[in-house]
């Protein structure tokens, strides 16, 4: 929230020698961030006057509307100004910038020719003087002496910090609770305002014509007080101290009894809502919202309920959403004279709830879903009445009382347990000191403590509650420094190694690592041709941008996407790769659990919260385009194509240790006749190859792009064959070339031969192919290569081995030799 | 003919004078068969030997052996000589400019973060800790509840959430790593020590500064007397060994729903304060939702944004970068730093 120094001063003993940035500062130690230090003021010097208008000549020959306007200034002669505004009249107070001054933004004021006329000065608005973003108009005072300096009027030098409350700490969403902690910070004297008030005063009946109050909802809040005022003036102008303070926490002034209500919640930090009592038909009560079917607030929406809001209702129905914004019915306008004012400590859980279903945030509950001091609703009312009896010239008539503020229970608390959490020992005077200056109570000293913590702390329960604040006022930066180990035998995971051991190997590679967002949407579903659990999305309830409501299920989407930037920013050659995860919603999901929070919940529960989460597979792709060996002055490279696709997906799989099968498949996105499907253990684990033409021509990426994916966490983790000994015999080279059908795959003919050659066989490689014979037939040339690990192989062993082979190619793939 | 000691003294003479005057290997081929060659006056001095008297044969003998013993030697030095100087020639006229470009293939890279990540994971990895995984959609009750952000807590609105349908899945694109926190102390018994890396969700725009999908890396760290000053002094170490050894780190109060007390932790670099992340000591709500015994143990948990800890320490100065996917942005990180 944003707090003036100048109201903070009123409570603490500031010391004058602190530079803003040391007051900050002091709030950013004790866990306050400030966000911004606004010095009004700054860049601005008078002569700054209370002007009285005198006089009002309409220019009308101008583009727009323009006024001549004569001021007392009580100068002895009327000052004339020429002024662009017009909400002000004959004998309106206002705001004159004499020449000589200097308003923020380095705007110097002069005696100058404008419209035709000598302008002997500028009348103000509060955006000009940089005190508030109102610019509508220029400022009306509601009093002031004719000619006396308005800075000093209008308090404009004041430092503002605006200051994050975090969501614990509802008091501080209040000068009270922001000057505790300032005092607290800086070891100085701290008056509570709260204390000054005297509540009881209004604690009586002067009048049955008070509006009466109960609590039906008993979960909705535990006491409010309703105090009755009669004879409202509600037209007098709220005074300039007032409003500045206002409009200095950066609210507007808005009306005298609405702006009474606003100071006080500012300044003690409960938020009061003040009802036109004449509009009532009964008493108030505190209700769910049960039957009733809409509300219209003061923003003049029409809110339509939804049976979970606490309200507070009178006879003829909802007159507020409690704690949240009053109804637009029962509002104090300008003929209001009597007026029913609300305190009352609500359920922080009920009036958050009232937010998010209407998705309403306001100044009154923000304060209250933080959680508010419940001692405050008869201080802050009282407060409020007595302001509204002074400045609004209010009768008091009498105050109706409901429900009863609950009393704290104290905390027993070990000192060694502080010791324990924080790992440093405080003296008892440093612990009682901070907890003194935050408004707890301590009993006892030594190792055991009682500690009742205030009212406005409903966040101070447990040890550890108690050791923060007693770690906080006493500076964190005293707390010592150790490492702690754990135990050793830390490594990682397997599916940890094979993802860095991929990402590098395809970084060395030449390929480039990108990471995507995981986002896409049903038109790039359907163009890539995605279908079964491809197709399978979840659905964002509250996507980014409608563009991209869908969850990928799959790694291409956004490889293709940073493929076309890359493209489109010039690059020829791009070989990309991401790792990530997918998500396809390919099972039926049960019902969420939501297991209670007091003890951990039994193996079956969490074991059907894990089976609430989808399944999502780690997946590592690539798309690849260009060349992969660029042509240089060496002539020409190598042009990217599907075979550099099922490389990387074969290394990949080769590297994770599995033996694999490769069979061409045809499955979108890929060229019907260009994709490789990669088997592990008889599951298709990869694909790769060419993208579908007509992919490439509707995303406008180059011809033959080439992409490959493989799922990393479905590739089986296997113990590493390794050879525990190297053979050192003489190897024994056989080359066969075979004439198969051109339907037969490479891959199916070289499995046969390797089933065939028998346990001595070490390698096999293809080394031509050959497509011109004719008839329907390809041939392809295998070099064998056969080694013992006890004896020098002989020609004849050798050629039994290689007839095996060959035997077996012909069984399986109807192979001749050529 | 009769031998003649200052003879065969000259023959020698005037057969070293040609090696050592021989320009070329082919001079030198010509002078080998002229002073050397079986018509070489040594040679035939030689064949003289026979011809003469016991007594004489062998002083002839000794004079005859040692001048070609020394032709010889000149020969085969000058021999060695002429073909270093040819081989040096031909070598000469096969140089190249090897200054030519080489590289032809492409130049490839890893994102930086991923590399931040290794970074982080081995450091801890060292400290004895597991590095710990799980899934980016996640249960509601695992990202929130059980880490005491109760529906309708204000806690549950500073994390702008992506939620998935069905929504009575209660599915959400989990905002921080911290239910796989959660995860392994629901699995795992203490002493737990894990490093939590992944990919987080957060309904922000994406501009200079902000992404709606990020990277954090969090620790939680569950033993017996564990303490604040455990964490200040494993954020010390962490932050020393990303940022450089002399940079210093603050804790300042702050408020998570999972962690009490709790702090936001800044480091100091290049003459200022930045905000890292958040920390503090885990909540014992938590800890009793997960079946720890909270007097038993204590832990400390943390958890920062990697894009923001990357773009500090290598001065990247707009996020669109990192995000983009821009191969220029990868590849000037290649490996890694050596």
């Amino acid at each position: 929230m944003k707090i003036p120094l100048s109201w903070l001063k009123d409570f603490v003993a500031v010391p004058n020698k602190l530079s803003n940035a040391e007051i900050a500062a002091a709030f950013v130690k004790v866990g306050f961030e400030v966000e911004e230090i606004q010095e009004q003021g700054s860049g601005l010097t008078g002569p700054l006057k209370v002007g009285k208008v005198v006089s009002i000549e309409e220019l009308a020959e101008h583009k727009k509307p323009i006024r001549y306007v004569g001021l007392d200034l009580a100068e002895g002669k009327t000052r004339y100004v020429i002024c662009g505004a017009r909400n002000f009249k004959v004998n309106d107070l206002v705001v004159v910038a004499l020449p000589g001054a200097l308003l923020p933004g380095n705007f110097a004021i002069a005696a100058r020719e404008t419209y035709g006329k000598i302008s002997d000065g500028m009348i103000c608005s509060a955006k000009e003087l940089a005190i508030s973003d109102d610019s509508a108009g220029i400022i009306v005072l509601p009093a002031g002496k004719i000619g006396a300096d308005a800075i000093a009027l209008l308090e404009i030098n004041d430092v503002i910090f605006d200051i994050a409350v975090n969501p614990d700490r509802g008091y501080a969403m209040s000068v009270r609770g922001l000057a505790r902690e300032l005092a607290g910070s800086l070891k100085v004297k701290f008056s509570d305002p709260a204390l000054a008030i005297n509540s009881k005063k209004f604690d009586v009946m002067k009048s049955s014509k008070a509006v009466g109050v109960k609590i039906e909802d008993k979960n909705g809040a535990d006491s409010i007080y309703i105090r009755t005022l009669d004879n409202v003036d509600v037209k007098r102008a709220t005074p300039i101290w007032m409003q500045r303070r206002i409009e200095k926490c950066g609210m507007r002034s808005i009306s005298l009894a609405v702006d009474i209500t606003n100071y006080v919640m500012l300044e003690l930090g409960q938020p009061l809502h003040a009802f036109d009592a004449d509009v009532l038909h009964g008493g108030l009560r505190v209700a769910g919202a049960g039957k009733y079917q809409k509300i219209t607030t003061l923003d003049k929406v029409d809110r339509k309920l939804s049976g979970d809001e606490l309200l507070i209702c009178d006879d003829s129905g909802p007159q507020a959403l409690a704690g949240t914004m009053g109804g637009l019915n029962s509002e104090v306008s300008s003929a209001t004279k009597k007026i029913a004012l609300e305190a009352a400590h609500f359920y922080p859980n009920r009036v958050a709830k009232n937010s998010r279903i209407h998705g309403l945030s306001s100044e009154a509950s923000r304060r209250i879903e933080r959680g508010t001091d419940p001692a405050l609703t008869a201080i802050a009312s009282a407060r409020a009445s007595q302001l509204l009896v002074e400045l609004a010239g209010a009768k008091f008539i009498g105050t109706t009382i409901a429900g009863t503020v609950i009393k704290k229970k104290s905390i027993k608390i070990a000192s060694a347990k502080i010791t324990k959490l924080i790992g440093y020992t405080y003296t008892s005077k440093q612990i009682k000191d901070a907890l003194s200056a935050i408004g707890c109570k301590v009993v006892g000293s030594g190792p055991n403590l009682s500690i009742t913590a205030p009212s406005w702390r409903p966040d101070l329960n447990t040890t550890a509650d108690i050791c923060e604040e007693i770690a906080r006022l006493n500076d964190y930066a005293l707390i010592p420094s150790t490492l702690p180990t754990g135990k050793g035998g830390a490594f990682l995971n397997p599916l940890q190694k094979r993802k860095r051991a991929v990402a590098q190997m395809l970084a060395s590679q030449g390929l480039t690592e990108v990471i995507n967002y995981p986002f896409t949407n049903q038109e790039m579903v359907d163009l890539l041709g995605f279908s079964g659990d491809r197709a399978k999305s979840f659905r964002i309830a509250n996507p980014m941008s409608e563009d991209f409501p869908l969850l990928r299920t799959h790694l291409i989407p956004g490889l293709l996407t940073t493929l076309q930037r890359n493209l489109s920013r010039g690059a020829k050659n791009v070989a990309i790769f991401e790792i990530g995860s997918v998500f396809r919603n390919t099972a039926v999901l049960p019902k969420a659990v939501m297991p209670d929070l007091n003890k951990k919940p039994v193996a079956k529960l969490i074991e059907q919260i894990y089976a609430g989460v989808p399944k999502q597979m780690l997946f590592v792709g690539g798309a690849l385009t260009g060349e992969s060996v660029k042509s240089g002055w060496q002539g020409k490279g190598l042009t990217i194509t599907w075979q550099d696709a099922v490389a990387k997906a074969v290394e990949i799989i080769e590297l994770s240790g599995n033996t694999y099968e490769v069979i061409s498949t045809e499955l979108a996105p890929w060229h019907p006749g260009r994709c490789a499907e990669l088997k592990v253990a008889g599951k298709a684990v990869a694909h790769a190859g060419e993208l579908h033409p007509r992919v490439c021509a509707e995303l406008n990426l180059p011809e033959r792009t080439c992409v490959f994916a493989v799922i990393l966490s479905e590739l089986p983790f296997v113990k590493h064959n390794h050879q525990s000994k190297i053979w050192n015999f003489p190897a024994v080279v056989q080359d066969v070339a075979l004439v198969v059908d051109e339907k037969i795959t490479a891959a199916a003919v070289e499995k046969a031969l390797h089933d065939g050659a028998g346990d001595l066989l070490e390698s096999i490689e293809l080394f031509d192919r050959y497509d011109q014979i004719g008839g329907g037939k390809i041939s392809l040339a295998f070099t064998l290569t056969f080694r013992s690990p006890d004896q020098t192989l002989t020609a004849d062993e050798v050629a039994k081995y290689r007839d095996n082979a060959i035997a077996e190619a012909g069984k399986k793939c109807g192979a001749q030799l050529r | 003919m009769a031998l003649n000691s200052q003879q065969i003294k000259s023959d020698q003479d005037a057969a070293c004078q040609a090696i050592s005057a021989a320009q070329s290997l082919n001079e030198l081929k010509q002078i080998k068969i002229d002073f050397i060659g079986d018509k070489s006056p040594l040679a035939k001095a030689n064949q003289l030997l026979g011809s003469l008297d016991p007594s004489e044969r062998a002083e002839f003998g000794k004079i005859i052996g040692l001048a070609k013993a020394i032709v010889n030697e000149a020969f085969a030095s000058k021999n060695r000589e002429l073909e270093k100087n040819r081989d040096l020639q031909v070598l000469q006229t096969e140089k190249v400019d090897v200054t030519l470009p080489t590289k032809r293939t492409l130049t490839g890279g890893l994102h930086p973060l991923t590399l931040l990540t290794n970074e982080i994971c081995d450091l801890f990895l060292g400290l004895g800790y597991q590095v710990a995984e799980g899934p980016e959609l996640e249960a509601e009750w695992l990202n929130f509840d059980a880490l005491n952000i109760p529906q309708d807590h204000p806690a549950r609105t500073m994390q702008d959430t992506f939620f998935v349908e069905p929504l009575d899945a209660k599915l959400v694109l989990r905002t921080h790593t911290s239910p796989v926190q959660i995860r392994t102390m629901l699995n795992e018994k203490p002493p737990i020590y894990v490093i939590c890396p992944g990919k987080v969700y957060r309904a922000d725009e994406l501009d200079a500064t902000h992404t709606p999908v990020f990277h954090q890396v969090e620790g939680l760290v569950i033993d017996e007397n564990i303490t604040m000053a455990d964490l200040k002094g494993t954020l010390d170490h962490f932050a020393k060994s990303i940022f450089g050894a002399d940079v210093i780190t603050r804790l300042r109060p702050s408020y998570f729903p999972f962690t009490e007390p709790s702090a936001e932790v800044d480091f100091y670099f290049n003459g200022r304060w930045i905000e890292w992340g958040g920390c503090g000591m885990v909540n014992e709500k938590v800890l009793i939702a997960c079946g720890i015994d909270p007097k038993k143990y204590s832990g400390f948990a943390f958890g920062m944004g990697l894009e923001r800890t990357l773009m500090v320490k290598h001065g990247i100065t707009d996020m669109h970068d990192i995000v983009e996917g821009d191969i220029r942005f990868s590849q000037s990180f290649g490996l890694g730093k050596q």
